[in-house]
C-alpha cells in the first residue's frame, strides 16, 4: 500500500512539475545553504589542523612578549641550551631568526624570506628534504654559508627540474651554496607561502643578517608520554626564572601550545559552522512553509480529486497519506537537489578559498533526513485537512 | 440466485440542517432491489433522488432507518469501513465525469486497483481488459484534455468497472452529453447490465430510462410509484 501511496505522489508532483519545483525552492536553497556551510566548515578546520600541524605536534612556541609598553626583551641561544638540559621530557628545543630578503640567481631575483635555523629546527617543524642534506655540525657551529631552499624558491629563479643543489645563490649581498631543497610545505593557499623560504644556520643569520644574537621564537617538542599541562607549568618557571619575572607579575613571554591552538581553532570554526548553519536552518523552516503553503493549496484545487479518491474507496488515511508523502517526496526531492547543488558550490567554494574540499557522508544524509522531517512537520496539517473532507460535498466543490 | 435483494431500503429518511432550518429531504422511503437489475431513479430536482444516490452509494448515511447492501447494514459502518463497501463492490460514474486531470485513462481507470493494493502487471492488464469494454484501448495514453465528453465518460465507465463491482452507480451518466453519445453510453450500460452488473442511475431524461428494467420515481422526497419490466428501447436494436 506503501508502495502504491509514493506512486500516486510520485505522478501528481509529475502532473504539476513547475509548481512543484517552485514550491521546493526554499528547501533547495536552505538545504544548498546549510551543507556548503558545513561542508567548508570542515576543510577550513582541515586545512587550519593542517597549519597549525606544520609547525609541529606535541610543541610548544616561546615568543618575548610586551609587557607595560617596554620593548620586549629578545630570547637567546642560553635559553635554547637551558630548555633542552633542565626540563624532563623535551626532545627539541631549536631557536629560529628571520628577515625578509631578495634572493638572486641566474640573473633573476624574488623576494623571500630567510630563516636562521638548525637541524633541530627541521626535525621539531617536521620539514622533510626532498634533495640534497642537513646542515652538518660543522656548518651548524661555523654559521657556514649554506642554505636549504624551498620548492617556490626552486620554481623562480632555478632551472625547474634540474637539481639546484650544489649551484651558489646569493642572499641579499651574502652567497652561499644550495646543500638541499625541502618538500612543499604548502597547506591551502593563503597569506603565508610555506615554500618561499630560505633556511641557513642560525649563526649565520644572527652575523651577517641581524648583527645580534637574539632569537625570534623558541620551539619546543617534547615526548608524548608527558603530560601537556605539567610540560607548560615548567617551562614558565623556568623562564619565569631566567627572565627575573618577580611572582606575581604577567610574563614578558608568551608560550603557545599546539595543541590547545588546534582546539581553539576548532572551537571557533565550529561556532561559525553552527551559526551559519543556524540562518540556513531559518531558510529551511521558511521553505517548510512554503511547502506547507502550497499543500493547503493543492488540498483546496484538488478537493473533487479528493471526492474521486474517496468514492472509489480511498480511506481517510490513504487520502491523508498520500498528501503527507506528496509533501515529504517534494521535501526530499528538494534535499536531493540542494545537496548536489551543495556538492558543487562547496567544491567551487573551496577551491577558490584554497581550502581542501571534504566530503562527509553524515552532514549530507543527515540533512536528507531533516528534509524528510520537514515535509512530514510541514504536510500533515494540509493532509489531515484532505483526510477529513466529506466525500459529497467534495465532489459536488468546483 | 433470488435469495434476497442486493439492496433493502427500510424507512429511510434523511434530514440535512437542524432546528428551523433542517430539510427532510428523505421522508421514509422503503425499496428493494434485485441483483442484476437496471433500475432508474427519476423525479424533479429537489425530489431527493440525488440523496437517496449518495445514500445507495454508500457515500452518505441515512438520519434513520435501515440500509442493507448485500445484507450488511451500512448506517451501522464508520466511514472507512463504508469506503471498504465502496472499493470492493461498488463503481461510480458521474455527470461531469470526474477524471483525474493530466492523468491518462489508463492511469485513471488503474486508480481502484492501485487503492486495492494490486500488483502493476495486473493493474495495467485489468485496465486495458476495462478500457477494451469501453472500446478506448487506442487511447489508453491520452489525457482527459485530449478526449470527447463520451469518451470520457466511456474511461469513467471503465474506472467503475475495473474492479468487477457488483453495483455500477451512475448519477445522470448522460447529462453532459448530446444525444447520440448518450445513447452510446445507454447501450453499453445495457450491456454491462447483461453480463450480471447491477445498475443504479439517477436520469430526468425519459428517454435514457426507458433502457431500465425498473424505473423508481421519486417526488417530494417520496416514492411515488415503482415501474417493473421496462427495457422498451433494449428491444429496439441499437
Amino acid at each position: 500500500m506503501f508502495g502504491a501511496t509514493l506512486l500516486l505522489a510520485l505522478r501528481e508532483i509529475r502532473r504539476h512539475m513547475l509548481r512543484s519545483m517552485l514550491t521546493t525552492l526554499g528547501i533547495i536553497i536552505g538545504i544548498a545553504g546549510v551543507v556548503t556551510m558545513v561542508t567548508l566548515g570542515k576543510g577550513v578546520t582541515a586545512s587550519v589542523e593542517d597549519q597549525i600541524n606544520s609547525f609541529g605536534t606535541n610543541a610548544f612556541f616561546i615568543f618575548p612578549a610586551q609587557v607595560d609598553n617596554q620593548p620586549p626583551q629578545p630570547l637567546n641561544q642560553d635559553d635554547v641550551a637551558v630548555i633542552r638540559e633542565q626540563i624532563a621530557g623535551v626532545t627539541m628545543a631549536a631557536g629560529q631568526v628571520e628577515r625578509p630578503i631578495t634572493a638572486f640567481h641566474n640573473g633573476q631575483n624574488w623576494s623571500a624570506r630567510v630563516e636562521g635555523v638548525g637541524n633541530d629546527y627541521l626535525l621539531a617543524r617536521n620539514i622533510e628534504i626532498e634533495d640534497g642534506r642537513q646542515f652538518t655540525d660543522a656548518e651548524e657551529q661555523s654559521g657556514a654559508n649554506v642554505c636549504i631552499i624551498g620548492p617556490t624558491i626552486q620554481e623562480e629563479i632555478f632551472v625547474p627540474s634540474i637539481s639546484p643543489v650544489g649551484e651558489e645563490m646569493r642572499v641579499n649581498s651574502v652567497s652561499c651554496r644550495v646543500i638541499g631543497l625541502f618538500k612543499s610545505r604548502s597547506v591551502g593557499g593563503g597569506n603565508q607561502d610555506q615554500d618561499n623560504m630560505i633556511l641557513m644556520p642560525i649563526r649565520n643569520i644572527q652575523r651577517r643578517f641581524i648583527g645580534n644574537d637574539d632569537i625570534n621564537f623558541i620551539i619546543v617538542s617534547y615526548d608524548p608520554a608527558y603530560d601537556s599541562a605539567a610540560m607548560q607549568t615548567s617551562l614558565v618557571d623556568l623562564m619565569r626564572e631566567r627572565r627575573l619575572v618577580p611572582e606575581g607579575e604577567d610574563p614578558d613571554f608568551e608560550l603557545v601550545d599546539t595543541a590547545q591552538a588546534n582546539e581553539a581553532v576548532a572551537t571557533t570554526i565550529g561556532l561559525m559552522t553552527a551559526m551559519v548553519a543556524a540562518i540556513a536552518g531559518i531558510a529551511l523552516v521558511v521553505g517548510g512553509i512554503g511547502i506547507m503553503n502550497i499543500m493547503l493549496v493543492s488540498v483546496t484545487e484538488r478537493t473533487r480529486e479528493i471526492g474521486i479518491r474517496l468514492a472509489i474507496g480511498a480511506m481517510a488515511r490513504e487520502v491523508r497519506l498520500q498528501f503527507l508523502t506528496e509533501a515529504v517526496v517534494l521535501c526530499c526531492f528538494g534535499g536531493v537537489i540542494g545537496i548536489l547543488l551543495a556538492l558543487g558550490l562547496s567544491y567551487s567554494l573551496a577551491g577558490l578559498m584554497g581550502v581542501p574540499w571534504v566530503f562527509d557522508p553524515v552532514s549530507n544524509v543527515v540533512a536528507f533526513l531533516f528534509c524528510a522531517l520537514l515535509g512530514i512537520a510541514f504536510g500533515y496539517y494540509p493532509a489531515r485537512r484532505a483526510s477529513k473532507l466529506d466525500p459529497i460535498d467534495a465532489l459536488r466543490h468546483e | 440466485m433470488t435469495a434476497r435483494p442486493i439492496i433493502e431500503v427500510e424507512r429511510v429518511t434523511k434530514t440535512y440542517g437542524q432546528g428551523a432550518a433542517a430539510f427532510e429531504a428523505l421522508k421514509g422511503i422503503d425499496v428493494e432491489i434485485e441483483e442484476g437489475d437496471f433500475v432508474a431513479v427519476m423525479g424533479p430536482s429537489g425530489s431527493g433522488k440525488s440523496t437517496v444516490m449518495n445514500i445507495l452509494g454508500c457515500l452518505d448515511t441515512p438520519t434513520s432507518g435501515v440500509f442493507r447492501f448485500m445484507g450488511i447494514e451500512v448506517q451501522t459502518l464508520t466511514a472507512d469501513q463504508r469506503s471498504l463497501l465502496r472499493r470492493k463492490y461498488l463503481g461510480f460514474v458521474f455527470q461531469g465525469f470526474n477524471l483525474l486531470a493530466r492523468t491518462t485513462a489508463l492511469e485513471n481507470v488503474e486508480l481502484p486497483l492501485l487503492y486495492r493494493g494490486e500488483k502493476k502487471a495486473l493493474r495495467r492488464e485489468a485496465a486495458l481488459q476495462a478500457l477494451d469494454m469501453v472500446g478506448l484501448v487506442p487511447w489508453a495514453d491520452h489525457t482527459p484534455a485530449e478526449l470527447s465528453g463520451g469518451q470520457q465518460q466511456r474511461v469513467a465507465i471503465a474506472r467503475a468497472l475495473v474492479s468487477k463491482p457488483a453495483v455500477l452507480l451512475a448519477d445522470e451518466p448522460t447529462g453532459n452529453l448530446d444525444t447520440e453519445r448518450s445513447i452510446e453510453i445507454m447501450h453499453l450500460l445495457w450491456d454491462l447490465n447483461r453480463t450480471g452488473i447491477t445498475i443504479l442511475m439517477v436520469t430526468h431524461e425519459a428517454e435514457m430510462a426507458e433502457f431500465a428494467n425498473t424505473i423508481v420515481n421519486f417526488r417530494d422526497g417520496l416514492v411515488s410509484g415503482v415501474e417493473h419490466g421496462m427495457r422498451r428501447a433494449a428491444r429496439i436494436p441499437a
